[in-house]
């Protein structure tokens, strides 16, 4: 319990020390030390809930059990890493002239707030608090993706804001019917909006008001999860951020924003279980699966036509999440298994592209896909870095992404084999559509000025080792925690 | 039968009819001032009816809530708009509304929407309960209209926070109102982006010369 405050407390409170303290040099190595801190809070929680199962707190307003204590780690891994990445290329930007000094304080300030919001989305049971902290995330990034104060970063910061605002605003309307529909069956009206009491009371609330809050969460989280047609502020506030930021975003946000959906469907689930409001007691997951399996393919061929390098990877963003939401909607435990496993790997996967990507268009001086050519004869770390990122999230074998999405497949092959043809067709589309851009940016001819930039690529190799290893062997702790995640999910396990 | 009702329903009806129609009057304004008074109205109104509620039912920490609303939603806000047009110098400026009869027929079949969405809550709900559900959802999808029918980014954001008004109001009347601890997160949370969207003003004047979002073409995902 004490790993649990100690992991909030320490962005809220290096975010703050950063707001204070003004622009110095040491912030950037700052934002590490306290990065490094949170994770090790959060190793030694994640020790404590290895030994008891789970924890709770604050007369059971936090709740750590097997699904977000590993998000939990993953989000401070993640944090770390790409702070690890960000100090010298803010520096460096800095030293292009694109941001000023005081930009870097609001950087930095963000960027440890933006933590805290992850941090407490996952940790709360509380569906209220979990609301507040995703719209804090919102505000949080808002002013980073306009960061650079170019036309095209406002307008995407203007319409990040507008549209994460309008669907999250559709979300506490949700979570409003939700309470509504509580307050019939829980008599303590503090304890209404407990995720863990409203799991107990799942089967009392009335299906027809959790069907209408489910829909209105689904559009509300899954605007923050990308969802196609609410994904048009996905790939702006992606390309015009600065670099760590889209690393974030990608690998923290979407993943917390799809948890929050999967926990209000475990309760939609719950209520529509004995099939008294005449509505296919899995409507929740049908609906997810359609959503999930139009962004998928959507973002597959939208893929095809992007001139951005930064727009490309948001749109592979996109696809994923469609892919999880998929598979969550799905309901079976092995989807489920594969989603879970997904979350983790899509995550480490594409931060690290982002990273890489950031040092690329250093070395390019551009975004633009068709001015990166040659980055293996520049930098042949970064060229690799991408070439073997791009390869994992494409899904090659031995990378973790393989596994999940194998295990999807089948899952799909047992319960609804027709939509196999989708998902392949799907996939081999998002395949042509990274590697027809990819080949050229790390093979194609190096332009003759081109020369190297200063890159750290431990964040990119420790990821990507990561994802590798999940590929060929998935540790015992952790593949225990899938499966109780997946019994919780949809009430029996893989295992 | 309305008559039948305790006073305090009626006048919390009689209320809720009054914020539905500030959120038409929002739709309808074309001055930047009137617009901002018009959202101020409603948010006092919200204000008043969740002081109702908290009278009727006892809960006194939705005085809490009711003075926070007062506070933001109808003082704050609106004195920080007011302040922002006036230094960006718009305050004359007029925010016409394309299509009005349009908007106003859309405004309307989705009120009568909202209506028939509540139709199935009604049987085991009490009897105001349906009006107030269908009216905030009302409000809330007004403001969504709002914010899709102007392109004026001051209007934009009156549209996006009274949306939130009828979020607030939604919580109040059908549940009277959610846990404190997630009504000063939310509180908060509409603190912050008022403040954000106040900063957005300038960023976005400085770049476009105007706040005028329809200008926003930049990152569309059509072939060059």
């Amino acid at each position: 319990m004490n790993a649990l405050i100690l992991t909030l407390l320490i962005p809220l409170l290096s975010s703050v020390a950063m707001a204070v303290m003004g622009q110095k040099k040491i912030a950037g190595s700052l934002n590490i030390i306290v990065s490094l801190a949170q994770f090790i809070a959060t190793l030694f929680m994640t020790s404590v809930v290895f030994k008891q199962g789970h924890i709770g707190a604050s007369n059971g307003q936090f709740y750590i059990d097997s699904f977000n204590v590993y998000l939990i780690a993953l989000t401070a891994l993640v944090g770390l890493t790409t702070s690890l990445f960000s100090r010298p290329y803010m520096e460096q930007e800095r030293q292009n002239g694109r941001l000023s000094t005081n930009r870097m304080r609001l950087y930095h300030t963000s960027y440890q707030g933006f933590l805290f919001t992850m941090q407490l989305a996952l940790s709360t049971n509380n569906l209220g608090i979990l609301w507040v902290a995703l719209e804090g995330a919102t505000l949080a990034t808002v002013l980073l993706v306009s960061l650079y104060r170019t036309p095209e970063a406002i307008e995407a910061a203007w319409k990040y804001f507008i549209i994460c605002g309008v669907g999250i605003a559709q979300a506490l309307f949700g979570t409003v019917l939700i309470y509504f529909a509580a307050a019939q069956v829980i008599p303590d009206p503090e304890q209404a909006l407990l995720i863990r009491v409203l799991v107990e009371h799942a089967a009392g609330l009335h299906p027809i008001i959790m069907t209408i809050a489910f829909v209105f969460l689904l559009v509300g989280y899954g605007t923050k999860v990308g969802l196609v047609p609410m994904h048009t502020w996905l790939p702006d506030a992606h390309s015009e951020g600065p670099t760590p930021m889209s690393a974030v975003l990608s690998g923290l946000l979407l993943n917390v924003a799809l948890y929050a959906l999967v926990r209000v469907k475990i309760l939609t689930d719950g209520a529509l279980a004995n099939n008294l409001s005449g509505h296919s007691p899995h409507l929740a997951g049908y609906l997810m699966m359609g959503f999930g399996l139009l962004s998928f393919t959507v973002a597959g061929y939208m893929l095809h036509r992007q001139r951005d390098i930064k727009r490309l990877f948001s749109y592979s963003s996109i696809e994923h999440m469609g892919l999880m939401t998929f598979a969550f909607g799905l309901g079976v435990p092995l989807a489920t298994f594969g989603a879970l496993l997904h979350m983790t790997v899509h995550s480490l996967t594409k931060s690290s592209i982002f990273i890489t990507v950031g040092h690329a268009s250093h070395i390019a001086q551009t975004q633009k896909i068709d001015n990166i050519r040659g980055l293996i004869a520049t930098q042949p770390s970064v060229g690799w870095g991408l070439l073997i990122g791009t390869a994992a999230i494409a899904g090659f074998p031995p990378f973790g992404v393989f596994t999940s999405e194998f295990l999807l497949l089948s899952a799909t092959m047992q319960t609804h084999p027709w939509l196999t043809i989708p998902l392949l067709v799907g996939l081999a589309v998002a395949f042509a559509g990274l590697f027809r851009h990819l080949h050229p940016m790390v093979y194609g001819e190096k332009p003759a000025e081109q020369t190297g930039v200063q890159a750290n690529m431990w964040p990119v190799i420790i990821q990507l080792a990561l994802v590798l290893w999940l590929g060929l062997s998935i540790p015992d702790f952790l593949a225990q925690w899938f499966d109780q995640a997946t019994q919780l999910i949809t009430g029996s396990g893989l295992l | 039968m309305l008559t039948q009702l305790p006073f305090y329903q009626q006048a919390i009806l009689t209320l809720s009819a009054m914020i539905l129609f500030t959120s038409f009057a929002l739709l309808a304004q074309s001055r930047v001032v009137s617009i901002i008074h018009a959202f101020a109205w409603q948010g006092a109104m919200v204000a008043l009816t969740t002081a109702l509620v908290a009278y009727d039912t006892g809960l006194h920490h939705l005085y809490i809530s009711a003075f926070l609303t007062l506070a933001l939603k109808a003082l704050f806000i609106p004195w920080l708009l007011h302040r922002l047009i006036r230094r960006l110098g718009l305050i004359r400026e007029l925010h016409t509304v394309e299509h009005p009869v349009m908007t106003m027929m859309i405004a309307t079949s989705l009120v009568i929407f909202c209506y028939y969405v509540a139709q199935p809550i009604e049987q085991f709900s009490e009897t105001i309960t349906r009006n107030t559900i269908a009216i905030s959802m009302s409000v809330i999808l007004l403001g969504m209209l709002m914010l899709i029918s102007r392109n004026k980014a001051v209007s934009q954001v009156v549209g996006f926070m009274s949306l939130e008004n009828g979020l607030f109001f939604a919580a109040i009347s059908a549940t009277n109102g959610m846990p404190m601890v997630v009504e000063l997160g939310i509180a908060f949370d509409v603190l912050i982006a008022a403040v954000i969207f106040g900063v957005f003003f300038f960023h976005i004047r400085d770049s476009f010369d105007s706040l005028d979002v329809s200008q926003f073409h930049r990152l569309s995902e059509s072939d060059e």
